[in-house]
């Protein structure tokens, strides 16, 4: 589902002197529909550089990213905006919304965007953010002014509200209590037994464990710290 | 899948100057593509040169029109140019006051383009124009309510309404938050997504504020003395841009 | 014999004005530019239609000038000596015997004949001038025939009032291809612009336009299907000859608000008179 062939990664610092970074180095990466794939390696490995890549935020240098049919390197902004849309989960760290938006809507909305009528969406939408222990008179307000651990469990929702066949998790049981971090866990469980392919960046190694078929140290990629 | 737009080679000069040059693009159905540049790098040019209000010097701008396909707008006939002003495109103006008839009442403002393309039934005009006020977030008790008894950003909103009241295809967007107080930016820009999404629309919008590109644009251009330097997905183009002058963009921005 | 070229206007000047008619009659509703001449009284005084007029009488002519209806008034009193003076020809004040008649916010109410020709008085043109104040875009609206703007106003005329209060120089689409400011006649005679046997000229001075319809052109008034175009008048009947279907001005007749309706048209109201038709104010 995906695959990862020969890929770099250099950011070129054109107004400190031109500096080239070179990040990451020929990445060869391959997850089946139904595994789950931890990066592992420290901090500055290029873990997270890997992952934006593998959505398309940041620009691979050179080789194939392959999600499903479409190699997102060579990829039109449209391709990877419907792949995005369709295939391609992504739960990042940080909420990022437009303002003014009710919660019940921002989880919604990835559904709405792939044509799910209104009243399913938002009954998936409720489902999540109640599982996930979002305090019901909070839903109709926007997200924006929640509490950091209250923000990252509406991105979550958001994440897992659309089966997507492909998923990319960042840190997602950082800074959760026991609790969420069991729904969160059993999300991850319940769409890997629906087939999909995740990768996912977790420092909580009970949860690596638990959740995580296969470990690969970025570190190998990482030209200068590989071994 | 057919570009509803496709740009090949647009060039547009000031005597040795050069507003625009050798801009390609193709904008396909839904997307909304952001323009950004510093004052002067050309993007309102383009924009204008795209929307058919000055003609460039070279190049094809093919519009897939509801009837006839395919069409060259440079080279259409400008009664068949305004008329796709009148229903197909919609142009929105920094200042709302370039796009509204500040002696015509809200509801006129909003009927006028219906009435352009023919209606004639004022009992429908009003219901759409009703609609319409409804739908901007404009109370409709302020229907016959002169916009220069708004606020900017109520203005802007009708102006909006103004538009997209006969179902265009496209919108040309000129610096659509320009001049209004931050809050009432996010307003207008929350109701934008809103609209693009439900409507389908594709939309190019100049702007020098790289956060209203973030929210409403899929993709990106960065131009810079003319020339477009750079193009692709929007947040990859903000989050890793590879152009010097993109890069230097980007970090010029202030965070918050 | 007087000191002035026949009917003020060198000849030259007079083909000038006549080219720009024709052009006007083979373009029904188009506002064609001329080069309008200084005249000797203001601008607002019909300095317009004395150039049209200039232009199409012959010696032979007999020549009406009516203001608001009335021969009598003070407009109307100079125009016609202006012309006597200067041109020698017949007046009259009786429309029938008229073979050019110019016309300042009205046309009379005995239904016109071919071979007359009626000179409308013109202040302003165009249209669309109130919502559209640069020319070179109302030429362009013209150009392409882009009148949904036209229609904005009775829009807002709606809006305000609850039905179209425009009720003079109400808007007229020509044979279904310019949009036309009749002048502001009260709409009321808007009906009769249409398939007039007479010849219509419309001259304004000031804006340097002329415009024309031929015999028999086809004029209608814009409107909406659900408030359709209405030609209305006071409701009630001339107070001199009792006329039911002419259009009235209102008199004040004394220091307590006592008011009469009278025919605006004086030779209308007489001729009827002299038939013997009595309203309930006449002596």
């Amino acid at each position: 589902m995906i695959q990862l062939t020969d890929v770099s990664k250099t950011f070129t610092l054109h107004n400190q002197g031109s500096a080239v970074i070179e990040v990451l180095r020929d990445v060869d990466l391959t997850v089946a529909p139904g595994e789950c794939v931890a990066l592992t390696g420290a901090s500055g490995a290029g873990k997270s550089t890997l992952m934006r890549m593998i959505y398309g935020n940041y620009l691979a240098q050179a080789g194939q990213i392959r999600i499903g049919d479409l190699d997102i390197v060579q990829a039109e902004p449209r391709e990877i905006i419907r792949l995005r849309r369709e295939v391609l989960g992504y739960v990042s760290q940080f909420l990022r919304v437009v303002p003014r938006v009710p919660t019940l809507d921002v989880v919604a909305e990835p559904l709405r965007a792939v044509g799910t009528p209104a009243e399913a969406a938002e009954a998936r939408a409720r489902t999540l953010l109640q599982q996930l222990n979002i305090p019901h008179r909070l839903w109709s307000l926007s997200p924006t002014t929640f509490s950091g651990g209250e923000q990252q469990r509406v991105n979550i929702a958001r994440g897992f509200a659309h089966t997507y066949p492909a998923l990319l998790l960042d840190e997602p049981t950082a800074s959760l209590d026991a609790a969420n971090r069991e729904v969160v866990l059993g999300l991850i469980e319940t769409a890997k037994a629906r087939g999909a392919a995740i990768i996912g960046i977790f420092h909580d190694e009970a949860a690596r464990a638990r959740v995580c078929d296969r470990e690969i140290d970025v570190t190998r990629f990482t030209p200068g710290l590989a071994a | 899948m057919t570009p509803l737009l496709s740009v090949q080679g647009v060039t547009k000069r000031y005597g040795a100057h050069i507003g625009c040059a050798d801009v390609s693009f193709d904008l396909y159905p839904g997307e909304v593509m952001g323009i950004v540049g510093e004052s002067g790098s050309g993007k309102s040019t383009l924009l204008n040169c795209l929307a058919g209000h000055q003609p460039p010097d070279g190049g094809q701008v093919v519009f897939d029109t509801r009837a006839d396909g395919p069409r060259d707008t440079v080279r259409m006939s400008e009664p068949e140019r305004r008329m796709l002003g009148r229903t197909d495109w919609a142009f929105v103006h920094q200042h709302a006051r370039d796009g509204l008839r500040m002696g015509v009442s809200a509801g006129g403002n909003v009927g006028e383009r219906l009435m352009a393309v023919g209606a004639r039934y004022y009992g429908d005009i009003r219901h759409k124009a009703t609609d319409w006020l409804a739908r901007v977030e404009i109370d409709e008790s302020r229907i016959d309510d002169r916009p220069t008894t708004f606020s900017g950003g109520m203005q802007q909103r009708l102006q909006i309404a103004r538009n997209l009241v006969t179902g265009p295809r496209l919108v040309f967007m000129d610096e659509p938050t320009g001049g209004l107080d931050v809050s009432v930016q996010a307003r207008l820009l929350d109701l934008l997504r809103g609209l693009v999404r439900d409507m389908g629309l594709s939309a190019i919008i100049v702007t020098h504020d790289l956060a209203v590109v973030r929210l409403l644009a899929d993709r990106l251009m960065v131009m810079k003395s003319g020339h477009v330097v750079e193009s692709g997905l929007t947040d990859q183009v903000l989050d890793d841009p590879q152009h010097a002058y993109s890069q230097l963009l980007v970090s010029s921005v202030l965070q918050v | 014999m007087t000191d002035y070229n026949f009917a003020y206007l060198d000849e030259q000047t007079k083909r000038m004005i006549r080219r720009a008619i024709l052009k006007g009659l083979a373009i029904p509703g188009y506002q064609v530019p001329f080069a309008s001449r200084e005249m000797p009284m203001p601008y607002g005084w019909g300095t317009g239609g004395v150039q049209v007029s200039a232009a199409v009488l012959t010696p032979e002519d007999t020549f009406k000038v009516i203001d608001q209806g009335a021969d009598d008034t003070t407009n109307a009193v100079s125009i016609r000596s202006f012309f006597e003076r200067t041109a020698q020809v017949a007046t009259t004040t009786a429309t029938a015997e008229a073979t050019v008649i110019q016309t300042r916010h009205r046309i009379p109410e005995a239904a016109l004949t071919e071979g007359q020709i009626l000179v409308y008085q013109v202040p302003i043109p165009e249209p669309l001038r109130f919502l559209e104040p640069r020319e070179s875009e109302t030429r362009k609206m013209h150009e392409l025939e882009e009148y949904g703007l036209m229609h904005v106003k009775l829009y807002e005329d709606i809006a305000r009032h609850g039905h179209i209060a425009t009720s003079y120089a109400y808007p007229v689409k020509v044979e279904a291809r310019y949009v036309m400011d009749p002048s502001p006649i009260p709409k009321f005679d808007n009906p009769k612009l249409g398939h007039m046997a007479a010849i219509q000229l419309f001259g304004a001075g000031r804006e340097q336009r002329i415009y024309a319809l031929p015999p028999y052109t086809q004029v209608v008034s814009l409107d909406f299907e659900d408030h359709p175009f209405e030609a209305s008048k006071a409701d009630h009947p001339c107070g001199m000859c009792g006329a039911n279907d002419s259009y009235l001005d209102e008199v004040i007749i004394d220091d307590a608000g006592g008011r009469m309706f009278v025919c605006s048209d004086t030779d209308h109201c007489e001729a009827r008179q002299a038939q013997g038709h009595r309203g309930k104010d006449a002596a």
